[in-house]
């Protein structure tokens, strides 16, 4: 039992930072149906920045933190306005490979200016470990729950409760409608891609305690982010959500229960079973719908 | 006055030119009807007027002032207000969202108050005014568009074939609705297939064949006009 928990915390801590990421790619498809396979590299940056900020506590950690994410978030903003907005966009394949494109930038100039080593970043508030139930989960797996509860919680006020957030949604949902009411389509892409970028550096410095940090680490990450996004729904901020869990989760019972060298095989299982069964994803809505 | 005038207009798509020089004059307080047949152009004109499709040549002044190369959100901000061929709603927000959106250029306050107003017009939209808008039936959704669109206080009202797909009741709902902002002092440019119901109610009128006008008078003297009955009232 106590050794289920201990699979069971590290699934869901696992998970929580796929949702974060697979929230970045809905966010972007919403808007503007792209799939940004740029979106690890904001988890790579939100990560990487943070541990060259804080550089060995020169700087407090959350300081750095901040400012990475903020960093990113402007990332976000350079790619839409640089690499989204002057290609054609009649053409949704010559976006999606532009996103494959900027994201193999981002990575060769990470690589270049910040090197090939891993590095770690401390955990926020120390290692030693909380029993639960006979399980040892460690502090950093609550900053991420909880770090994924409040952005869940953020981002519903903003699309329930904000003009900006309805705006967004209406965009999603009929974008020549929008421009009519006056919605600057244009901000609002671009915000889509700053949100997303956020999301992806809060999942990124989430991470770097837990499982250190390199220059290429987005590309897993943001293939498993994607996978998430995809099993929930792509473009449901639930479909995430779950669909986030529920990978981390396998991917923790595998690796337990079977072995290790199983564990990234699992992504695609699920996705291919998913898609198989429900195209749409466990969430999502028929294609129909979001006109 | 003119409030609109649009001059030698050419717009499209891409390659491919759907207007090859249109122009109307729209008088401030007028009721204006544009008919034509499938394909003609209409829609094409109206996106133009909005902004959502480029002018590749002429021009387009708004109430003085060239508003040819103004982004769509401006040229909302100077009082011009769609409703868009096949009522476009946003399913997924609410009634009241939808209306929300349509005052984006607004403060809350005229927001608020074009929501009573709105409720006042159209009180089917009150009792559903928490329902996703894809719920609601096609008729309710034409009244919530044009509702939607009075929300940003447009001193000129487009709207593209706002009857379309409609019963019989509905369209003579959706004209008395149209009759009654006309006398409230919006000035009107209407698209229309119901050629019959929309020359009627017309004070000025056009007729665009594959991008051009052809025709242009009274809604009165075109309902009389051969080739107008012939081609377009099926007498
Ligand atoms: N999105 C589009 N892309 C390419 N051509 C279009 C598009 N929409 C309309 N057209 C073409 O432009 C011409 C005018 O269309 P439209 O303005 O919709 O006519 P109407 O509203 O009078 O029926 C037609 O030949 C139509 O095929
Ligand atoms: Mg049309």
């Amino acid at each position: 039992m106590a050794e289920f928990l201990q699979i069971l915390a590290s699934g869901l801590t696992v998970g929580a930072i796929y949702a974060l990421i697979g929230l970045g790619f809905s966010m972007i498809y919403n808007t503007s149906e792209v799939i940004n396979f740029a979106q690890g590299e904001f988890v790579m940056i939100g990560g990487m920045v943070t541990v060259t900020l804080y550089a060995g506590g020169q700087i407090p950690l959350a300081v750095a933190a901040l400012a990475a994410i903020g960093i990113t978030a402007l990332v976000g903003i350079a790619v839409e306005r640089l690499a989204i907005e002057p290609a054609p966009q009649n053409n949704l394949t010559t976006l999606i490979i532009i996103t494959l494109g900027v994201s193999i930038t981002i990575r060769g100039l990470a690589e270049v200016v910040l090197g090939k080593n891993f590095y770690h970043l401390p955990a926020f508030s120390g290692d030693t470990p909380f029993d639960l139930a006979g399980a040892e989960v460690t502090p950093q797996a609550f900053w991420v729950i909880g770090s994924l509860i409040a952005v869940m919680l953020a981002l519903a006020w903003f699309f329930n409760r904000t003009r900006l957030g309805k705006a967004m949604l209406a965009t999603s949902q009929n974008r020549m409608a929008a421009e009519l009411m006056g919605i600057n389509v244009k901000m609002i892409l671009r915000l889509s891609f700053a949100l997303s970028a956020l999301l992806g550096a809060i999942a990124g410095v989430l991470t770097a305690p837990i499982t250190m940090t390199k220059y290429d680490v987005g590309v897993m990450l943001g293939l498993k982010g994607f996978c998430a996004a995809v099993i929930g729904g792509l473009g449901t901020a639930t479909g995430a959500l779950f669909g986030g869990l529920l990978l981390g989760v396998s991917e923790a019972l595998a690796a337990g229960y079977i072995s290790s060298s199983y564990k990234d095989a699992v992504a695609f299982i699920i996705l291919l079973g998913v898609l198989f069964f429900l195209p749409e994803g466990l969430f999502g809505r028929a294609r129909g719908e979001r006109v | 006055m003119a409030l609109l005038e649009v001059e030698n207009l050419h717009a499209g798509y891409g390659r491919i030119e759907a207007l090859h020089g249109i122009s109307v004059t729209i008088e401030e307080r007028a009721l204006s009807a544009l008919v034509g047949a499938n394909g003609a152009g209409k829609t094409t004109l109206l996106r133009a007027i909005s902004g959502l499709r480029p002018a590749t040549r002429g021009t387009i002044r708004f109430a003085d002032r060239d508003i040819t190369r103004l982004q769509p959100s401006a040229r909302v901000r100077l009082g011009i207000a769609q409703v868009p061929e096949g009522r476009q709603v946003f399913p997924g927000l609410s009634v009241e969202d939808n209306l929300a959106m349509g005052g984006y250029t607004r403060n809350f306050r005229d927001v608020a108050e074009g929501r009573e107003r709105a409720f006042a017009l159209f009180p089917m939209l009150k009792e559903r005014r928490a329902s996703a808008a894809g719920t609601l039936s096609g008729g309710q959704q034409q009244m919530l568009a044009i509702a939607r669109a009075l929300m940003s206080k447009p001193r000129l009202l487009l709207l593209d074939e706002p009857s379309m797909g409609l019963s019989p009741l509905l369209v003579a709902e959706v004209f008395r609705v149209i009759a009654d902002l006309k006398a409230s002092g919006v000035t009107i440019f209407l698209v229309e297939q119901n050629a019959q119901a929309a020359l009627r109610i017309a004070d000025r009128a056009y007729v665009i064949e594959t991008g051009r006008t052809v025709l242009e008078g009274s809604g009165g003297a075109l309902m009389a006009d051969e080739r107008v009955k012939s081609a377009y009232l099926g007498l």
